[in-house]
């Protein structure tokens, strides 16, 4: 499957995003906003993260018209969200055209147990993960693309840190496994043998690995970027901040600029304010998104 | 060895790093106009266009790169190509006008347009040619040559010391395309 010329494809838009920011959309004022901005893609949703949370409710796909006005309004890629196991909205989005489809924790799971069978889709899906397990698995499934799940809609940056230290140190582990102890590990992991011995072999994921969950800041961005990111989702952000317009432009550079602290600098001057934080580690558990889907 | 430099803006950089390498050259990332002093070529990576472009007009790079096409070879893929073509469609956009080619942005449609296909090199090899979100090269000038075409459109062109893919042989393990620009240098 991962020699298939429809997953390399898949993968391939995946490559052409790396170093870029990936911006939650709600309209076509923000999608031009964003693309204006940078953005190497955006993804067409409802309600931002932030809104869902403090709405609350079932979140679904978004209305069609929106993705569909919103394909039509910038050349940049569109992604649209459909909720864990939903695979008729994935269906849905596959008929519509959109670039790539995120199977995501931030809408309501459709099925618990569950999640879509991606391998079948023409279109390419990415899905969260907050461990190397949880990221095998979903590419066993079919996904071209991993991020960690983070937090969203929190403004807050520790669990994106969280996913992708862990998801990191847990391929660094691999590759000092022998054989046998890779069985053992494929085991705990709750992944196929095939991935993990991948995996060992190359020290990193068969797909591109990017961040989202809590990124508000230039900083935030960079940071996640250090640590392994190869590009970045911002959610609510950049639309949920005093001037999304300034701080989309500084996280997109951001992005970039990463591994260069006086263009960093540059980036964080004049933002305006982020938007409000949550701690994390004050919220019921009921209230996570990221422990939707496993 | 030669020096080919890979725009780092955004985009598969990475990816022609690895294949600069495997071209027999040594490959380092550009991100300042500074970085472009080391470099005998450059390569314009895929990625998305208006990202790079817009990365290039905040960072005051459009010119150090225009300065640095009328020395050395510039390869351009995809985005690449559409930020080294003379015209820019669908939407038009700015681009460093440095081949005179025009080139229409996603022209096969969206991602689930994207294909893989073999195309014919000199009437003969075959090349593996990733199409993702490709543009079409819809013109091109009485100086261009075109090396290879898909569809009776050119995907391979080449002017003077420039040259552009609309496809990505840095998503492939097969080197010759690379190494056609290293032996420019």
């Amino acid at each position: 499957m991962y020699l298939s010329e429809d997953f390399r494809l898949k993968v391939g838009l995946a490559e052409m995003l790396k170093g870029g920011v990936i911006m939650d959309v709600t309209n076509v004022a923000q999608a031009k906003i964003a693309e204006k901005a940078g953005a190497a893609a955006v993804m067409a949703l409802e309600r931002v993260p932030a809104d869902i949370r403090k709405e609350g409710g079932v979140a679904r796909m978004a209305s069609i018209r929106v993705i569909r006005e919103i394909m039509e309004a910038v050349s940049i890629p569109v992604m649209a969200k459909a909720r864990i196991g939903h695979f008729m909205e994935a269906r849905v989005l596959e008929a519509l055209g959109v670039d790539y489809i995120d199977e995501s924790e931030v809408l309501t799971p459709a099925d618990e147990e569950h999640h879509i069978d991606k391998r079948e889709s023409k279109v390419p899906f990415v899905c969260g993960a907050r461990n190397l397990g949880e990221a095998l698995r979903r590419i066993a499934e079919g996904a071209a693309m991993i991020r960690t799940k983070g937090e969203a809609g929190s403004g807050n940056i520790v669990e994106a840190v969280r996913h992708m230290r862990t998801i990191i140190k847990e391929m660094k582990q691999l590759t000092v496994l022998g054989k046998e102890e890779l069985v053992h590990e494929a085991k705990n992991l709750g992944a196929p043998l095939e991935l993990v011995e991948w995996v060992a072999a190359n020290g990193k994921l068969p797909v591109p690995n990017f961040s989202a969950g809590g990124i508000a800041t230039p900083a935030d961005a960079a940071l996640v970027m250090q640590l392994g990111a190869e590009a970045v989702f911002v959610g609510s952000g950049i639309f949920k901040s005093e001037d999304p317009d300034t701080r989309a432009r500084a996280i997109v550079k951001a992005a970039t600029y990463f591994n260069d602290p006086v263009k960093l600098l540059e980036a964080s001057e004049e933002l305006g304010e982020a938007m409000r934080g949550l701690d994390v580690s004050k919220l019921p558990e009921s209230e996570l998104l990221q422990t939707r889907g496993w | 060895m030669k020096t080919v430099g890979v725009l780092a803006l955004q985009g598969d950089f990475d990816a022609h790093r690895k294949a600069v390498e495997r071209a027999g050259a040594r490959a380092i990332e550009v991100r300042t106009a500074a970085d472009l002093s080391q470099c005998d070529g450059l390569i314009l990576p895929g990625g998305e266009s208006t990202t790079i472009l817009k990365l290039l007009e905040d960072e005051k790079l459009l010119e150090p790169l225009r300065n640095f096409g009328q020395e050395k070879p510039i390869y351009g893929t995809c985005a690449g190509a559409i930020l080294l073509a003379r015209e820019v469609t669908h939407p038009v956009q700015p681009s460093l006008s440095l081949m005179d080619i025009v080139v229409e942005r996603n022209a096969y449609g969206r991602q689930i347009d994207s294909r893989i296909a073999r195309v014919p090199v000199n009437g003969q090899d075959e090349l593996e040619a990733v199409f993702i979100r490709a543009p079409i090269i819809r013109r091109v000038g009485g100086e261009v040559r075109v090396l290879a075409r898909y569809h009776g459109d050119p995907v391979w062109v080449e002017q003077g010391r420039h040259m552009v893919t609309t496809f990505h042989p840095e998503l492939t393990d097969d080197p010759r395309i690379h190494r056609h620009f290293v032996d420019k240098l």
